[in-house]
């Protein structure tokens, strides 16, 4: 198991390959489909972003409303596909880690070598297990969005599976070719 | 005539889907338990065996075991001899909404498909009712997730395509939708009837027991048979590849028209969450 933290190396992250398993700790921000939206679009203007993502790690979550005495909620990954058409303009900001779950496009896995970042997978579904690794969580923009608003996360051994690396390996396409007998 | 109180259908369908987010049916452990012993990759005996832990830790701590908690899924069977003391479809909703705002569930429902503006309680329901003889009252309940029911489809196949066709179709769904549903799945397949009724067949199908078997032979062995196939897809736990990519088929069937073969499939995630009981 190999460790990072956010803000991340990206010496370390150029190093990273598909298959390998990560324990995250530090600083992860969360968005989703919403939050991107509006990210993008303040780029496309000229304004600055409300967090600073270089070296920055994005957890693609919605949680649920944190119980009394947790930190946050259930907190495991969405589909990943979704936030494809958002990356590149957060790449040139200077973002180097995405974690979420399921397949990208091709048109991702370019953009991950052009910029030396990574794409990770969290495991759907394990969301109160990865809730577990979460000790700090405040909404730090778009309040309005619920569960969609980004929150700052302090992260300790967060568990993520390295997919698609910064030179163009997938670990989906390695992994299901090993074992397609139809 | 028996009567039933609308307040009582409130309070029950408000704790069945808490009591759903949080415990995982056992027979669905068991399935993954099984899947785990079975799957050769061990990266993905790993992801299993991980689902397993956090499936245990929700039930120990009552938490939600996804983060996605589903748009809200009621199916009610109705006795034509109940009569209920108001409007049955605000009671389901009141329900819905005292479970996802006093039960900590996220809510993921948007008031308009365009606009997309959150409504906040996880309200309005999607509610089923179906009418049968006798006083009997059931409420099934199934919270369903975005990811998986994103990967599902309808199609209009012909007679011509046949067994063959579907199970192409059933094969091809699967694999391209890879770990996007977070496998692995159950996939529920609605076939015959005519474009709407497979779509609510597959979802039914969805509600039964993950050991069961359809009682029809040709459903049954196509149920056994696609089973079968998609495990040789080597999707694998979340995609990872494996041997383990789906847990069960169920198929429903219905009569249909001489000119057509309707299809739907709808994938159904490892959490696989519903509740029922009688009232």
């Amino acid at each position: 198991m190999i460790k990072i933290s956010g803000p991340v190396d990206a010496e370390v992250i150029r190093s990273l390959r598909a298959g390998d398993t990560v324990s995250v700790s530090g600083v992860i921000y969360t968005g989703r489909d919403a939050a991107h939206k509006r990210f993008v679009d303040l780029l496309k203007d000229g304004k600055p972003l409300p967090i600073n993502v270089d070296g920055g790690i994005i957890y693609y979550v919605g949680p649920t409303p944190a119980k009394p005495g947790r930190a946050i909620g259930s907190a495991g990954p969405t589909s990943s596909y979704r936030m494809d058409a958002y990356a590149e303009p957060l790449l040139k900001e200077g973002l180097k880690v995405m974690i979420g779950k399921g397949p990208r496009s091709k048109e991702f896995k370019e953009l991950l070598k052009k910029y030396g970042a990574v794409y990770l997978s969290a495991i759907g579904g394990a969301a109160a297990s990865i809730s577990e690794s979460v000790k700090k969580c405040e909404v730090v923009a778009y309040e309005d969005l619920g569960a969609e608003a980004v929150h700052r996360l302090e992260t300790e051994d967060f568990f993520a599976i390295v997919t698609y690396d910064s030179e163009g390996n997938d670990l989906f396409e390695q992994g299901i070719a090993a074992y397609k007998k139809i | 005539m028996r009567k039933i109180e609308l307040s009582q259908v409130t309070q029950k369908v408000k704790e069945m889907f808490i009591d759903a987010c949080q415990n995982v049916p056992d027979s669905v452990l068991s399935a993954l338990k099984n899947a785990a012993e079975k799957e050769q990759s061990p990266l993905s005996r790993e992801v299993l065996q991980k689902i397993i832990q956090n499936d245990l830790l929700a039930r120990e701590k009552s938490l939600p075991m996804c983060q996605d908690t589903g748009v809200a899924v009621v199916f009610l069977t109705v006795g034509s001899e109940v009569v209920f003391d108001g409007d049955i479809y605000k009671a389901v909703n009141e329900g819905v909404r005292l479970a996802y705002t006093e039960g900590y569930l996220r809510k993921s429902v948007v008031r308009h498909p365009l606009d997309r503006v959150n409504t906040g309680d996880n309200t309005p329901a999607i509610v089923h009712i179906k009418i049968v003889p006798g006083d009997i009252f059931r409420i099934d309940v199934a919270p369903k997730g975005g990811g998986s029911e994103n990967m599902s489809v309808v199609k209009m196949l012909i007679p011509a395509d046949g067994v063959e066709g579907i199970k192409k179709l059933v094969l091809d769904t699967v694999f391209n939708a890879g770990g996007k549903p977070c496998p692995p799945v159950i996939v529920g397949l609605g076939i015959g009837g005519n474009f709407e009724k497979c779509a609510l067949m597959a979802k039914e199908a969805l509600l039964r027991d993950i050991d069961d078997s359809s009682p029809d032979p040709l459903a049954k062995k196509l149920e056994d048979e696609l089973l079968e196939d998609i495990n040789k897809l080597g999707v694998g736990a979340m995609g990872f590849g494996g041997t383990q990519t789906c847990l069960a088929v169920k198929v429903n069937v219905y009569p249909c028209h001489i000119a057509s073969l309707p299809v739907a499939i709808n994938i159904q995630c490892h959490a696989a969450r519903h509740k029922s009981c009688n009232i």
